[in-house]
């Protein structure tokens, strides 16, 4: 490898200029639009002075309610660059008829659909639940922030560099041809020699590290940081369903990690571990990457169910039905989500009896599920329903994620998955359960808890334009595929043969164009309501007459979350402060402990992307100076002792003054 | 959450606590997670082992190539060395720093030892030509067992980084902290070990 190279390969490593993709007039034109939309970004924050406020108030900031909301933000801006994917795909399948290649060659084609998956399962739903549980949940334990803050911005940039990652790889190089989850022999360095492999791996790999660390930081907050009186069975939902995913995070991303490893040991050392020859078992990584692929699933999904029975519960104005069977039916279900990994392989050959107990756990799964189902609809049964935005995408995640409930049982006999193994049937199952489960929820999520983080209502019109345009155009762009998958239709196909499939595919491409329009909607929303901000302004903290702890603070909550820390007797804590005559301290406020910003998280995400870059790229020299630099920066960052600050109290007084003023305002 | 028992049966129940809340320090739970999802990536590496441990792929196997005697010495290095930073976290509770610094010394030597040790039978393999890339099984077997080494060079580093910290700011609670950390991970990766010795090394020879 070192043998006689020249100064500009030692200097470069693999990249050259081929690398620039300025062949590609969609992606020259692409990379114009980004260039001219960032250098417009980057100049207007120079020009209003703000990048000294954005280093201390957001990048360096060690509070989780901040953290939450750059989450959201990053997956919001990935959730565009996902969806132009999906678009691209389906207009190309729409047209690719009757000897049309479409615009996109089959090179091409493999990028989009390897990228989009990645895209949307690790950099939109993930970090869209992660930041849900960074801001809401404590604040519904009561805590002033969570266990480890620097950890937690640290997670966030590390997260965010994975995404940087992928990104370079549209303008840089190219990105994996192998599917999402990039099985070998395909994804080896025989069949994948280029960088592609190489940006998905280190781009999740940079990743991975972010949602492993946030993931033990939330369960230790959880466990150790909750208000006085809050015990295990007065949690609120959200809370428990944001535990249960933790714990799966922290039980399956090492797996990931270990890996992908394994991979790239193949691809860079030359090991056998999943080659074809000597010994190798490709096999082996299909089982490994499904045993963290299936629970992957249902941390993004849990949280989602927790935001639907918090948003039930308020909108209906009624307590949960079953909280106990609600809790013990999140708890099934992390655990059998762990049990069911070969349903996704098994046309692998396991044999039947395999096949039989990992279809039958897959079935038993819907049980808890369907007890959750169960739970929402008798609260809503006899219930003071209030039709607001949170409810309707809570309605229509129930009406659509029983569909995929059930094409999901469906799957998993095994003899019908013969049939159906990888067909769109198939796609058209898991969009049915993550559009409708994840991403309404997320949705719901969004308007439920927006008045919380920024003050104001997000515009109900808007709202209910991106509602019906999702609803809808989910509906159009998935079911034509559920019958093109029960006609034999493969997944990863970009030309066809048969005209009598073409009309399935443009009503499908129809629904991408709806689920467009709902995008854009849900856009215009933010921007109408920030316009309108001071007509949806809500000052109680309060909007929707809500239940658990994080309405009884201000609305943006003060850095400090509480002045003083809730005391908790029921699982609807404040609703039974309401209740019971709970009355706002006004006096008696004491300094408040609070951890420092530090640039570190950020510091060392860069050093990590960097060393990314050099290992996709073979620039050795660069990959060293930047795993030093780690290793330097980290050390460094130990002996700083001084890391935490007192708020003092005439800060308190002040702002909580502030407050009681506007409460005494409003009455 | 002793605030429960506040809870009293009149009219109005307590709501907050007027005193200034200090929750529990989460760090121990915390670290105690961390090396559960390192131990995964272990449990990752001894699954793959033991799928691909057989797969010689015409090569050499395990009784061809390990030294017992050398992996013995290997092992007990590791192994004092787990009982030295024992010694060192009972001077720390003694408040000695001069003597925990010595054994955290002493510690660290015994982990040079054992990873000058590895380098050598990893070093003499490759000689033989039964290196990473001639089977799976010998691919598995760098991957489980260097691994391992990184974990320890790491702990090293770690170890060295501490020393100095202690030295320059003595036994206060930050460090303190640390040195039990540092400790739950130094015993995690002699656990680990037995693993690796049993069933790698032990296991492997008996074919």
């Amino acid at each position: 490898m070192f043998g006689d190279i020249s100064l500009t390969q030692f200097i470069f490593g693999r990249l050259t200029l081929e690398a620039i993709p300025y062949h590609e007039p969609i992606l020259v034109a692409t990379f114009i639009a980004v260039a001219l939309g960032g250098i417009a970004i980057l100049g207007l924050i120079t020009k209003f002075k703000l990048w000294g406020y954005l280093w201390h108030e957001w990048f360096t900031s060690v509070d989780h309610k901040k953290i939450g909301i750059m989450y959201i933000i990053l997956a919001i801006i990935m959730l565009l660059r996902g969806f132009a994917d999906a678009i691209m795909m389906r207009i190309q399948q729409a047209i690719a008829f009757n000897g049309n290649e479409g615009y996109l060659n089959p090179h091409h084609y493999d990028q989009i659909f390897t990228a989009h998956g990645v895209i949307m399962i690790f950099f939109v739903a993930m970090p869209f639940v992660t930041g849900f549980m960074n801001y809401v949940m404590p604040l519904q334990i009561g805590a002033r922030d969570v266990s480890f803050p620097f950890l937690n911005n640290f997670s966030f940039w590390m997260t965010t560099g994975g995404a940087i990652i992928i990104m370079m790889s549209l303008f840089v190089g190219e990105f994996a041809r192998t599917g999402w989850l990039a099985y070998p022999p395909l994804s080896g360095a025989d069949y994948s020699p280029g960088v592609g492999v190489d940006y998905y791996i280190w781009g999740l790999q940079v990743a991975g590290v972010g949602t492993t660390l946030s993931g033990i930081n939330l369960i230790a907050t959880i466990v150790k940081m909750r208000a006085p009186g809050m015990t295990f069975m007065k949690m609120p939902i959200f809370t428990w369903t944001s535990l249960c995913t933790n714990i799966l995070i922290v039980a399956t991303f090492p797996i990931l990690t270990a890996t992908l490893a394994l991979l790239s040991l193949d691809r860079y050392v030359g090991t056998n571990f999943f080659t074809n020859d000597l010994g190798g078992n490709p096999m082996m990584y299909i089982n490994l990457i499904w045993i963290w692929g299936h629970p992957e699933v249902y941390i993004l999904v849990l949280p989602a169910f927790g935001i639907f029975s918090e948003v039930v519960a308020t909108f209906c104005g009624k307590r949960l039905f079953g909280y106990a069977s609600m809790v013990y039916a999140t708890c099934v279900i992390m655990i059998l989500s762990y049990l069911v990994w070969l349903h996704h392989f098994f046309t692998m050959g396991s044999g039947a009896s395999v096949n039989a107990f990992f279809g039958i756990t897959t079935m038993i799964i819907s049980i808890p599920t369907g007890a959750k189902m169960f739970n929402w609809l008798f609260t809503m049964y006899r219930g003071r329903i209030r039709y607001e935005l949170p409810m309707l995408w809570t309605i229509g995640f129930m009406i659509t994620f029983v569909i995929g409930g059930m094409t999901g049982v469906m799957l998993a006999i095994p003899p019908a998955d013969f049939v159906l193994h990888n067909s769109l049937f198939l796609i058209a199952h898991f969009h049915n359960v993550i559009i409708g489960g994840v991403l309404f929820g997320l949705m719901a999520g969004l308007v439920y808890w927006w008045p919380k983080a920024f003050g104001y209502k997000l515009d109900a019109f808007w709202g209910k334009m991106s509602f019906w345009f999702w609803q809808i155009g989910f509906f159009f762009a998935f079911m034509p595929l559920y019958v093109l998958g029960l006609m034999g239709v493969t997944r990863r196909v970009s030309q066809f043969e048969d005209p009598s499939l073409q009309i399935w595919f443009i009503i499908a491409a129809f629904g991408a164009a709806l689920i467009a329009l709902g995008i854009g909607s849900f856009i215009i929303q933010l921007i109408v309501s920030f316009l309108k901000r001071d007509q949806l302004r809500c000052d109680s903290g309060d909007p929707w007459d809500g239940r658990t702890l994080e309405w009884s603070t201000s609305s943006p909550p003060p850095d400090y979350n509480f002045a003083f820390t809730p005391v908790v007797h029921d699982h609807d804590g404040w609703y039974d402060m309401k209740n019971r005559g709970y009355e706002r301290p006004v006096t008696g406020f004491k300094p408040i402990h609070m951890p420092k910003n530090t640039g570190t998280g950020v510091i060392l995400s860069a050093l990590s992307v960097a060393l990314a870059f050099a290992l996709i790229w073979y620039i050795w020299w660069l990959a060293a100076v930047s795993f030093i630099g780690i290793i330097a920066v980290s050390i460094a960052h130990t002996f700083n002792y001084n890391r935490d600050f007192f708020i003092p109290v005439e800060t308190v007084t002040a702002t909580e003054d502030a407050r009681t003023k506007l409460l005494a305002e409003r009455t | 959450m002793s605030a429960t028992q506040v809870q009293n049966t009149d009219e109005k129940p307590q709501f907050y606590v007027t005193e200034e809340h200090h929750p529990e320090n989460s760090t121990m739970l915390g670290f105690w997670l961390y090396l559960m999802s390192d131990c995964l990536i272990f449990a990752v590496l001894f699954a793959t082992h033991g799928v691909l441990g057989r797969n010689y792929a015409a090569g050499p196997s395990p009784a061809d190539l390990f030294d017992l005697n050398l992996v013995a010495i290997n092992t007990a290095m590791l192994l004092l060395s787990s009982i030295t930073y024992g010694f060192a976290m009972l001077q720390m509770e003694r408040n000695a720093k001069m003597e925990t610094l010595v054994w955290l010394g002493i510690t660290g030597v015994f982990g040079a030892a054992f990873l000058g040790l590895e380098l050598y039978e990893f070093y003499h393999l490759i000689l033989e030509g039964a290196g990473p890339t001639r089977s799976a099984f010998l691919s598995s077997f760098f991957t489980l067992v260097g691994t391992h080494g990184l974990h320890v060079t790491f702990g090293m580093i770690w170890l060295i980084t501490l020393m100095v910290q202690v030295k320059k700011h003595g036994l206060n609670p930050e460090n303190r902290r640390r040195l039990m950390c540092l400790s739950m991970f130094w015993h995690f990766l002699d656990v680990i070990w037995i693993g690796v010795f049993s069933f790698v090394y032990l296991l492997g020879v008996l074919g």
